[in-house]
């Protein structure tokens, strides 16, 4: 069965194809159906795939499937092939199932939009992308994936297209990854350079034997594949994009700025782990960048007001973990994370847009209130993917990833103390945040009246996904609660096993810990805006607290910073030379010919007398100069 | 006579067109088709003829026609065509027919004389891509601009006098120094083995003092510098296209600029690979600062003709680079960019002019928000920009990304930049798109979509970026044995090249016809100067 690998990628794609060119044409149902059936088609092919992948022997769980070859210049034959192991599969797995509940949700969500055959053509293509990038063989075919996977974003996020906002969003996201994929870009020729090939396991086995000489290029390589991840996962410093991509209709903002196509940078390292581990100090910079972003974004989530640029953050800030736990070699943990992550942020995306079509697309938290009688199927999947993201102990996915991670810093030899506790700090972030917007939802007095009920095409991916968002966690559980290791056993053959040095403190007693911070969260979103009704979009007193507010509120002013120190400088120099300074030259050239014709045609008076003495004095020179010289 | 053939049927085209458009406008833009559409077939049948094997092999000329012309001169009619013409012939005969069929509406004027001097371009640029003797390649690289004059100052738009002045003055004064440097060449040639050519092939083999080879050289590469164009000699590129007509906008960018390219590619290296290694650096930097120049003027303007202008000037840039980059890698990216960079921007210039023709503006400023009015129109011009900005699946990114890949190992200093030009592609195209077809309608338009014929145009070139994006091999199939030749001559990237093959890499003398220069060059290498 495993042949049939090609068409998970493919039937999205003749699915985009069909939408692309009949769909203005297709009755609404009929693009609902093309749309959706083509990725949960694909979804069906990935479980087949799956199950005959797993009754595999471990150690046999490799296969590769060579389509062509894409070009062939001398030493250069990129082939177009898919390679699947444990590590792309679950990607592969969250995908397609996940990416086929959001479609569904879509067929509801978007039922009143008159682009809807469109959108589900641009979401098509962006599932077949993102296919492709997780099962390439080849760092080509993968970079194509990647900006196809961009493309559609921008797509989507500039959807809605006839707002100015929009459209600028969409660009900015583009433009902002697109620095990140540069520096991939160069990345990648300095591997053929070195290595003469593109394969990427072909790549990971020579940079594993790699000498001292090429380790300096290797590493260099790694920093460069890490501007690309730090771009397409909206981490430091090129994180600035993704709140903005919230102008996106919200099951973009699940499937692609929340489940799948941000943690396209987490899955490059992966893929690539062997180069972060050449170098020393490469994987610090990673945990370092991951550990900033987390509590960057966690700070900034506290102060939003817009539901969805809370799970924004928020999704930049778990990302933050997943790059932590790469940084400290904790390789499963942090694909484990992704895993969880996938069902608990779609389905607080998924949650948080059947608030905003019931509420006629209104996204301000402070303008709902008291949804938890009349959106009960919302609310109580909405707490779950909240607990999940608090990691709330014992029965969510996000509490078994979660301390897998915090675990794993705090025993990695790559970990440190102050690794650990910018985490812990993080979790109490985490659930702070989280529950902030679950009390100024649901609790507290109604302020607007539900217009729309959502429908079973809402509820249904929602329900599966709250069912997943607890389930998932119990396939990997920590040595006190059980011991279940089939998560990272499965992982076991694609990704290095966590190099890590014995600790003091037991295992029990940092959960604790954790426990408590998470709780402690909770409890002061519950002492503050329950209990506390500090219900004030943008609090005035004291002075500092407003100041710092603002400060988190617009992302620790990093769109200001780039843009006085980029956008401006740009437009003004476009501005200027507007006219093409080069230009003048030629223009110059011209005014001089005009002068010099002006002054010589002077000289034609008419007048017979200028003209004899004129002949005179050249008789003159000619024999002076016919003497002299 | 195939080769003579070539040339002809457009020349006759025109004629017939000319004399036939007195009977009803459609005959000429018929007989117009008819003539490239029997052209390209001749240059489809040598393609796929079976006989691209010979060019696998790398053995000299696929055809070459030899006529004495004036003898006592050394000039002969003598045309030859390789993979590398044969591409490039191949695109002039693909854009000449989308040339004139997005004319189709646009031109009501004199339409007889306009597709004669359309023709005659095409005639000229067929001409140019084949002529292997240096007064013959002149001959032609003339008969191409005066035509083009007609096309801009007749049927061009408002400032059309201005423009085509100053195209005609750019391209002459480099021109001028070309015919210099020729002569310079038949000259010092004549002189140093007693045979006075003008044939390309036997002119391979001279060898010239470095001085001598380094001004010679600098004679052949300003004529190409300014046609290709390079910075800073690209101010008339703008203006011309600008007022162009359609049709001469999609020819200057897509065939014009390309016989800049050519002449570097067929000329300044292999005439000159010493001085043109030597002189690498300045190229590349000159490419290097095309692409970010242009880009940044491209994002500057208001008028979507000479927004699409500055582009060219950017994609040009990497022509340049990789032209100069002197490996494989690169030469392939050269000739994959030229041909995309063809067929986009040629499309980006039919989809400006079709604009044009519904709303009689190409202010971006009364644009904005069109997708709603003609999303069949906003659909191409995403394409079309994507194109441009070298999104992987379309040509254009094969051909950045070898270019790219090529100078890289050349020179990785100049790669950097050059790669973050990228970026800069980025911003241009999407401001394009989000000024035409995003945000709110500043005018409620009530425009029709793009008709069938349109729609087959866009088709055709969007069809032919695909495939080329995602099934390259065939293209460079057809300029491997050229490339390979060429990629390992620039001393400076051999070792390299040698070092990586295990030195076993057999090394083909430079030129078609390897017999000639290889004996040439060492008689001339063998006398002591």
């Amino acid at each position: 069965m495993l042949e049939l690998l090609w068409l998970i990628p493919t039937l999205p794609l003749v699915g985009f194809l069909i939408l692309a060119f009949a769909g203005p044409r297709l009755p609404r149902p009929a693009s609902a159906l093309v749309g959706v059936l083509s990725v949960v088609f694909s979804a069906f092919v990935t479980l087949v795939v799956a199950a005959a992948f797993v009754s595999l022997p471990p150690e046999n769980r490799v296969y590769a499937q060579v389509l062509r070859t894409w070009m062939e210049i001398g030493p250069f034959k990129p082939e177009i092939a898919l390679y699947m192991d444990p590590l792309s599969l679950i990607m592969l797995v969250v995908v397609t199932v996940v990416g086929s509940l959001i479609h569904i949700y879509s067929v509801e969500y978007m039922i009143d939009d008159d682009g809807y055959s469109r959108f589900f053509a641009y979401m098509n293509l962006f599932v077949s992308s993102m296919v492709i990038l997780v099962l390439a063989d080849n760092l080509l075919v993968l970079y194509v994936g990647w900006e196809g996977v961009g493309l559609c974003s921008y797509l989507l996020i500039g959807f809605w297209y006839r707002e100015d906002v929009n459209a600028q969003a969409a660009m900015k996201a583009f433009i902002v990854t697109r620095i990140g994929d540069t520096a991939m870009a160069v990345g990648l020729f300095l591997l053929f350079t070195t290595f003469g090939t593109l394969n990427i396991q072909a790549v990971m086995k020579a940079a594993g034997s790699a000498d001292s000489a090429t380790a300096a290029a290797v590493t260099l390589a790694a920093l460069l594949l890490l501007g690309g991840a730090v771009g397409k996962s909206a981490q430091l410093p090129l994180q600035t994009w993704l709140p903005d991509a919230m102008a996106g209709p919200t099951p973009v903002s699940a499937l692609i700025h929340a489940a799948t196509m941000v943690t396209a940078g987490v899955y490059l390292i992966a893929r690539t782990h062997v180069l972060f581990s050449v170098g020393e100090w490469i994987q610090p910079v990673v945990a370092g960048i991951g550990l900033a972003t987390l509590l960057l974004a966690g700070f900034s989530a506290l102060t939003q007001s817009d539901i969805k640029r809370v799970l924004a953050y928020s999704t930049m800030s778990q990302i933050g973990y997943m790059f932590l736990a790469l940084g400290v070699g904790a390789w499963s943990a942090a694909m484990f994370h992704f895993f969880t992550h996938a069902f608990f942020k779609a389905l607080l995306f998924l949650a948080a847009g059947s608030i905003i079509v019931s509420l006629h697309h209104e996204q301000n938290m402070f303008k709902m209130g008291g949804l938890r009688t009349q959106l009960p199927v919302t609310f109580w999947t909405f707490l779950i993917g909240a607990a999940s993201l608090s990691s709330l102990p014992l029965v969510t996915s996000g509490f078994y990833s979660k301390d897998a991670i915090l675990w794993g810093v705090w025993t990695s030899a790559r970990g440190g103390w102050w690794l650990t506790a910018g985490a812990l700090l993080g979790a109490v972030l985490t659930s702070l945040y989280t529950f902030r917007m679950v009390f100024l939802t649901f609790f507290g007095e109604p302020r607007q009246t539900v217009t729309r009920k959502p429908g079973g095409f809402l509820h249904i991916p929602m329900l599966v996904l709250a069912f997943g968002a607890v389930a998932v966690g119990f396939l990997e559980t920590p040595l006190t609660l059980g011991d279940v290791r089939l998560f990272s056993t499965f992982l076991g053959t694609a990704l290095p096993s966590h190099e890590t040095v014995y600790r003091e403190a037991g295992e029990l007693i940092f959960q604790l810990i954790c426990i408590t911070a998470s709780v402690a969260g909770v409890y002061i979103a519950y002492r503050l805006y329950l209990r506390g009704r500090q219900r004030v979009e943008h609090p005035t007193d004291p002075p500092a607290w407003a100041a710092l507010h603002r400060f988190w509120f617009v992302g620790w002013s990093f769109d200001l910073l780039y843009d006085t120190l980029f956008v401006k400088p740009f437009l003004w120099i476009a501005r200027l030379n507007r006219r093409d300074v080069v230009d003048l030259l030629s223009i110059a050239s011209a005014w001089v010919m005009e002068a010099c014709h002006e002054v010589l045609s002077l000289l034609q008076t008419g007048r017979l007398r200028h003209y004899t003495l004129g002949v005179a004095l050249g008789a003159v020179a000619a024999i002076a100069i016919m003497v002299f010289l | 006579m195939t080769l003579v053939w070539f040339v002809l049927i457009p020349v006759l085209g025109g004629f017939a067109a000319w004399a036939l458009s007195s009977l009803h406008h459609r005959w000429a833009r018929w007989v117009s088709l008819l003539a490239l559409a029997v052209d390209g077939a001749l240059v489809g049948d040598l393609l796929t003829g079976g006989r691209t094997g010979s060019l696998v092999s790398g053995q000299g000329w696929l055809l070459d026609v030899h006529v004495a012309w004036i003898p006592q001169l050394g000039i002969s009619f003598h045309l030859a065509v390789d993979g590398l013409s044969l591409v490039l012939v191949a695109l002039t005969l693909f854009l000449g027919i989308m040339a004139v069929a997005s004319s189709w509406a646009e031109i009501s004027e004199r339409v007889g004389f306009f597709h004669f001097n359309l023709m005659l371009v095409l005639a000229g640029i067929i001409g140019v891509f084949l002529a292997v003797d240096l007064i013959l390649f002149y001959f032609f690289w003339e008969v191409m601009l005066i035509p083009m004059y007609f096309l801009i100052g007749l049927w061009g738009h408002e400032n059309r006098l201005f423009a085509a002045m100053k195209f005609i003055i750019f391209t002459q004064a480099g021109g001028l120094l070309m015919l210099a440097a020729i002569l310079g060449l038949y000259f010092i040639h004549g002189r140093e083995t007693g045979v006075y050519t003008f044939d390309y092939v036997q002119l391979l083999g001279s060898s010239l003092s470095p001085t001598a080879a380094l001004w010679l050289m600098a004679g052949f590469f300003a004529a190409f510098a300014v046609k290709l164009p390079a910075i800073p000699f690209h101010t008339w590129l703008p203006d011309a296209h600008t007022e162009a007509p359609t049709a001469g906008s999609v020819v200057l960018a897509g065939l014009l600029l390309k016989t800049g390219a050519y002449g570097i590619l067929r000329f300044v290296l292999p005439l000159f690979p010493q001085a043109s290694a030597e002189f690498a650096p300045i190229a590349m930097g000159l490419g290097v600062v095309g692409i970010i120049y242009g880009s940044v003027l491209a994002f500057a303007q208001t008028d979507l003709k000479r927004l699409v202008a500055y582009t060219s000037v950017s994609h040009m840039g990497f022509v340049l680079l990789g032209s100069f980059a002197g490996n494989q890698i690169a030469l392939q990216g050269v000739i994959m960019q030229i041909v995309c960079h063809g067929l986009s921007t040629g499309g980006l210039f039919i989809l400006v002019g079709a604009l044009q023709e519904r709303i009689h503006s190409r202010d971006v400023a009364v644009m904005g928000g069109l997708w709603t009015s003609v999303p069949r129109m906003g659909g191409v011009g995403l394409v079309l920009a994507l194109a441009s900005l070298g999104l992987p699946g379309l040509g254009n990114f094969v051909g950045e990304f070898l270019v790219l890949l090529g100078t890289f190992q050349a020179n990785w200093k100049l790669a950097l930049p050059a790669t973050a030009g990228v970026i800069l592609g980025a911003i241009y195209s999407l401001w394009f798109m989000w000024r035409a077809f995003f945000g709110p309608q500043e005018t409620r338009w009530t425009i029709s979509d793009l008709s069938l014929r349109e729609g087959a145009v866009f088709g055709a070139i969007i069809l032919g970026l695909i495939w080329l994006g995602l099934k390259p091999q065939p293209l460079f199939e057809v300029t491997t044995s050229w490339s390979a030749r060429f990629g390992e001559k620039t001393p400076r990237v051999e070792a390299k090249a040698v070092e990586r093959s295990g030195g076993n890499k057999h090394r083909f003398v430079l030129g078609p016809t390897a017999a000639i220069s290889r004996t040439q060059g060492s008689q001339d290498s063998n006398e002591p100067r």
